[in-house]
């Protein structure tokens, strides 16, 4: 045992000791485990440990149709399931060149960001729940069932929906959806001018978040940061903006961007995003054209054989496909490029030097949806 | 840059470079022992500047094993594909790019988790999904396992 008697003062300060925050830490949102290296409350070292919920998705996938493939992504970032659908029914359609609806793009990209918005209002809550705000979480919940409640009314689940398939959508929506989409659009203007007051001008608020954890837009970009993480370190990373795929282009949106790269400057972001959804919703919600919601596919999807890559704008950052076809009824490799996995990379360099309840707002601000970590 | 200019700058970098046909991004599969040549030029030239590596995959393709590496420059706005395959399927090995770009450094724990292939070089190369106890690397295509994976 080590002799603690006659040490000065300052060496048990110095003393550096780990702890392990996690699996079940509340603040972790999950089964993820971070090794904190710690010397008295300043935090040395972060090493995070994934691997609690590996289910080897890329794995199965290599047994699954394309169909059934659409049903795995689900389950990674399962708050943003209808934007990992729209990754894979987008790979498959652009391998086999098929033309969807204008009906379907419309839909997709409506409820893409009703999904978007519904994630960020989840996050905020938790965020606010993390820094000791408990108010938040229940103001953003009770906003989110609004969400929630629309997609369960037009496709009956409401977290993960698997709505979207290859060459357009499982069924037409309610027609109840457009009025309830409004209705929520404008119940929801009018709440966020309520997050505003709880938290983003709250002085408590600002002391926690302002000046930590602050990355540079260089730091974001060899590190991959991207998403609202990264644009909060003024990195303009807007898959949308630089790669538009479904509506996208058709639509008014400004690319919410901030310089600081502290933790409140991702927060804004995010503030600012789900007001930008909503313009984009309400650019759209009453130019749904009529028509099929689905064109006829061949029960068994075939891509020719090659290489294909499909990104989209998920709630978190750039999702990635990456599928090697060899031309038979299974995908020959599936390789998902999720946004949690690349920004939990970053986790270690932003915290260091910060004190240990700083790490919960740094790891908080990122946004790091642990199934998406671990797949 | 476009692809055709792209394409001769790495080829005269590393001259044994070869193009696989791709409509998507320009493809070179260069030999494993040229990445450590071929890799720094590509991040620190001015011209070429490919600041973000978007993508680390580990591949099975049967007979080989490899890597593909998506790199696209931010500032220039073109993408790349660099692959590497070795033949190795005992003791496969590539030169890490985790020093170069840092998202790479989870990417090769992942490949090295998952295909066994080492990175020379990387700071911490330790499983990061699996167990250091567990046997074999199960996104091969020779891998079997009777107890955790159900065929149907």
């Amino acid at each position: 045992m080590k002799e603690v008697v006659n040490l000065p003062v300052d060496s048990i300060e110095r003393e550096e000791y780990h702890i392990n925050m996690g699996p079940q830490h509340p603040s972790t949102h999950g089964v993820l485990r971070l090794v904190v290296t710690l010397q008295g409350e300043i935090v040395k070292k972060v090493q995070p440990h994934c691997g609690y919920i590996h289910r080897g998705i890329e794995k199965m996938c290599e047994k699954d149709t394309y169909q059934q493939i659409i049903h795995l992504t689900d389950r990674m970032d399962y708050l943003s399931a209808h934007i990992n659908n729209h990754a894979v029914c987008l790979l498959v359609e652009g391998a086999l060149q098929v033309e969807v609806p204008e009906r379907v793009v419309y839909i997709r990209t409506i409820l893409d960001e009703l999904n978007r918005i519904a994630s960020h209002q989840l996050w905020w809550s938790s965020f606010g729940m993390d820094l000791g705000g408990l108010t938040c979480f229940f103001y953003g919940l009770r906003d989110r069932e609004k969400i929630l409640d629309i997609f369960e009314e037009s496709f009956g689940s409401r977290l993960l929906h698997s709505y979207y398939l290859p060459g357009g959508l499982m069924q037409d929506i309610h027609p109840n959806f457009q009025n309830r989409v409004k209705e929520f659009i404008k119940y929801n203007r009018r709440k966020i001018k309520d997050y505003d007051r709880i938290l983003s001008g709250n002085i408590i608020f600002l002391e926690r978040s302002q000046d930590v954890g602050v990355m540079s837009k260089e730091l974001a970009i060899n590190y991959g940061v991207n998403g609202p993480s990264g644009r909060g370190s003024g990195w303009a990373c807007d898959i949308r903006k630089k790669y538009p795929y479904a509506a996208y282009e058709k639509v008014e949106f400004n690319e919410v961007l901030r310089t600081e790269g502290d933790t409140y400057a991702r927060y804004m972001v995010r503030m600012q995003e789900i007001r930008e959804s909503m313009n984009i919703i309400e650019q759209l919600i009453d130019n749904i054209p009529e028509g099929d919601f689905s064109v006829k596919m061949k029960p068994i999807i075939k891509l020719p054989a090659g290489e294909y890559y499909q990104r989209v704008e998920s709630a978190r950052g750039e999702l990635g496909v990456y599928c090697i076809s060899d031309g038979n009824k299974t995908p020959f490799r599936m390789k998902f490029r999720t946004p949690s996995f690349v920004n939990l990379g970053v986790l270690d360099t932003i915290s260091r030097e910060m004190k240990i309840a700083d790490l919960v707002a740094i790891g908080a601000s990122l946004d790091l949806v642990i199934p998406d970590i671990d797949r | 840059m476009d692809n055709e200019k792209l394409k001769e700058k790495i080829v005269t970098l590393v001259p044994e470079a070869q193009q696989e046909e791709n409509p998507q991004f320009l493809t070179l599969v260069v030999p494993p022992e040229k990445l450590k040549v071929l890799m720094p030029h590509l991040i620190e030239e001015k011209e070429l500047d490919f600041d973000y590596l978007f993508c680390l995959s580990g591949v099975d393709w049967g007979e080989e094993l490899g890597v593909v590496y998506h790199l696209t420059s931010t500032r220039h706005n073109h993408s790349v594909e660099i692959k590497v395959k070795t033949e190795n399927r005992e003791n496969p090995e590539f030169d890490t790019v985790s020093d170069l770009w840092k998202s790479a450094d989870f990417f090769e724990r992942e490949v090295w988790d998952l295909y066994g292939i080492r990175f020379k070089g990387h700071p911490d190369m330790r499983r990061i999904f699996l167990e250091e106890s567990w046997v074999g690397y199960p996104m091969r295509k020779d891998y079997t396992d009777d107890v955790n994976i159900i065929e149907l």
